[in-house]
């Protein structure tokens, strides 16, 4: 069985990997650096860790003004507060001044699960994505993140990641060719009927569907796009030329994010079908973090009904 | 002080008059608070900062943030003087023609150290200098100046508890109390005092002063500079709208453009000064 690690995990191992070869690497966490797993690294490297208390407001400030004089710094909190309550520092005092400071929010989406709505960010992806210039990162398996948090430390500009809580197996990492470029879908599997875009842990339960669907023959393709800003517009145009329909599929609001930035897309070039499967538009609630996605269809049989769902439409469509 | 007061006194009345020039022109900008913290930016780049015009990008230089950073009637006619960018510029403020922007911006303004305009973020971002100078064992300074209203943001008092923390005594953040801000006096809008008590009790080493007294300015950085072990809060007490006579102490200059008539007697009061100090 594949490796299971959650991308939170798999993110403070890196840091702690590339602290020695990054020496402007500094981090920053507001009092959560067990969960946001900054914490190896502070141990590691007190003169480069800086824990801000419960204040992500002055902490991503701090970020932009140790930017300022040539740090790499890397803000952490839960996506709720790094992207959420620090949402307007994060644009006037380092969006708009392209400081390089990367954003990183941690438990993203509905698999926070017991702590509730109040937690569970589903608007990250779409408020990070609305600032002008932003880079918007949601890796979706612990291979994918190192690669991802290499790619940032050579990256300069303002930047967002989104990590998830839970453990998700590992998939990229059998992948052949596999290489990880910010900007760049990777297209996990072939197939001709549809294409499902996914982010972050859905990319896991599409392969499943994928899977699943292909004993009905019907040829699912699949797209990692680990980065939704800036979309991989090449990537997406030839799926959809190619396959006729999409369906996006992302731990997140309907509204905002990764659908929405697709179907903004391929409305203006290539105007096929576009279904989005994600949050709708709902808050969350608590429970165990399964549970919740259960209860809000961000499962491999969401994803399955939205690809039925797609080609029917495409057929109808082709017929009419 | 290194520098004449002769010499502070004029760079501060041409200031003035520059910046009225600047917000007539486009018809908009912020007149008071930048009047009311002129004599402090003057001391800051014409006798206490370490910088110089000719490598604004010095990784040694100090550092200035503009938390206010609506004052740009202010800083940017000093930075003109200080030899950053013509003069001339300053004609095209807040014109799509032009590079300055209503609020400092560091990328197309020599100068600037930092973009800000969000009030209660840029003493965030001086936090952040400060402490990578700290990291980097420089000897440079990061100075900031906040108005008295500017600091009723949440932020702001997050960024000293951290800047009391790291005991950044390279960080300097002046507090421009004018007592106004746009509805009225900060006492009435919403209470700040007692701030040297606030400040003291946050782990601060604070100096009242007369923000408009260039040798106490000089010798309250100096002191500052010589405060070990944690920040230093310069309190220091102004005038909004400082030197013409029927914008002192009105709300109602925070953010409004003259008219003809109000253009041409505050030049005239302007002028004068500036024609004394000068020794004409």
């Amino acid at each position: 069985m594949a490796e299971k690690i959650a991308t939170r995990a798999a993110y403070g191992k890196a840091l702690l990997e590339l602290a020695e070869q990054e020496p402007d690497l500094v981090v920053l966490d507001a009092d959560l650096s067990g969960s946001t797993m900054t914490k190896d690294f502070g141990k590691a490297y007190p003169e480069r860790f800086f824990d801000m208390g419960i204040a992500e407001a002055n902490m991503v400030g701090v970020a932009a003004g140790l930017a300022a004089c040539g740090k790499k710094p890397f803000a952490n909190s839960f996506a709720m507060f790094a992207a959420g309550r620090a949402w307007e520092q994060v644009r006037n005092s380092v969006a708009y001044p392209g400081l390089n400071v990367t954003i990183v929010g941690s438990h993203g989406g509905l698999s926070v699960g017991e702590d509730g709505a109040t937690h569970q960010c589903i608007e990250d992806l779409a408020i990070m994505r609305a600032i002008p210039g932003m880079t918007v990162l949601c890796p979706c398996d612990g291979n994918e993140m190192r690669e991802a948090v290499k790619a940032l430390m050579a990256y300069h500009g303002p930047a967002y990641m989104r990590l998830g809580r839970l453990a998700v197996e590992t998939v990229t990492d059998s992948l052949e060719g596999y290489r990880f470029e910010i900007g760049k879908g990777v297209l996990l599997r072939p197939g001709a009927d549809v294409t499902v875009v996914a982010v972050g842990m859905m990319v896991q339960e599409a392969l499943k569907a994928a899977e699943f669907l292909a004993q009905e023959d019907i040829d699912v393709r699949v797209i990692d796009m680990h980065t939704i800003k800036p979309l991989d517009t090449e990537l997406l145009l030839q799926a959809a030329r190619e396959t006729g329909c999409i369906v996006t599929s992302e731990e997140a609001n309907v509204v905002g994010g990764l659908g929405s930035a697709v179907t903004e897309y391929l409305a203006g070039v290539c105007p096929v079908p576009v279904l989005r499967h994600g949050v709708e538009d709902i808050f969350g609630r608590s429970g165990a973090a399964q549970k919740v996605l259960e209860a809000y269809g961000l499962t491999v049989d969401g994803i399955v009904d939205k690809v039925r769902e797609a080609i029917s439409i495409k057929r109808a469509l082709t017929m009419g | 002080m290194k520098t004449e007061l002769r010499t502070l006194e004029a760079v501060s009345a041409k200031g003035r008059l520059l910046g009225l020039d600047m917000v007539y022109n486009c018809a908009s900008g912020h007149l008071g608070g930048s009047f009311s913290a002129m004599d402090i930016l003057t001391t800051l780049y014409f006798e206490t900062m370490r910088v110089d015009p000719k490598a604004p990008q010095d990784p040694d230089r100090d550092r200035f943030v503009l938390s206010k950073g609506h004052c740009t009637p202010a800083l940017y006619p000093i930075l003109a003087q200080r030899g950053y960018f013509p003069e001339e510029d300053l004609k095209l403020f807040r014109s799509v023609e032009g590079h300055l922007s209503g609020h400092a911006e560091m990328h197309h303004v020599k100068g600037v150290d930092m973009s800000t305009g969000s009030l209660g973020q840029g003493i965030s971002t001086a936090v952040g200098m400060a402490l990578a100078g700290k990291m980097d064992q420089k000897d440079y300074r990061v100075y900031t100046v906040l108005g008295d209203g500017e600091i009723e943001e949440g932020q702001v008092w997050e960024a000293f508890m951290s800047a009391a923390k790291y005991r950044l005594d390279n960080l300097c953040a002046v507090i421009d109390v004018n007592g106004l801000q746009i509805d009225g006096r900060t006492a009435d809008v919403m209470p700040t005092e007692p701030l040297d008590q606030k400040l003291t009790s946050f782990g601060w080493n604070v100096i009242p002063v007369d923000g408009h007294d260039f040798a106490a300015l000089a010798d309250a950085f100096a002191q500052a500079s010589a405060f070990a072990g944690a920040p230093t809060a310069l309190l220091a007490k102004t005038i909004k709208g400082k030197g013409v006579s029927f914008m002192e102490n009105e709300a109602g200059w925070h953010g409004k453009a003259p008219n003809a008539e109000q253009y041409e007697t505050a030049r005239a009061e302007l002028a004068a000064a500036l024609a004394e100090k000068e020794g004409k």
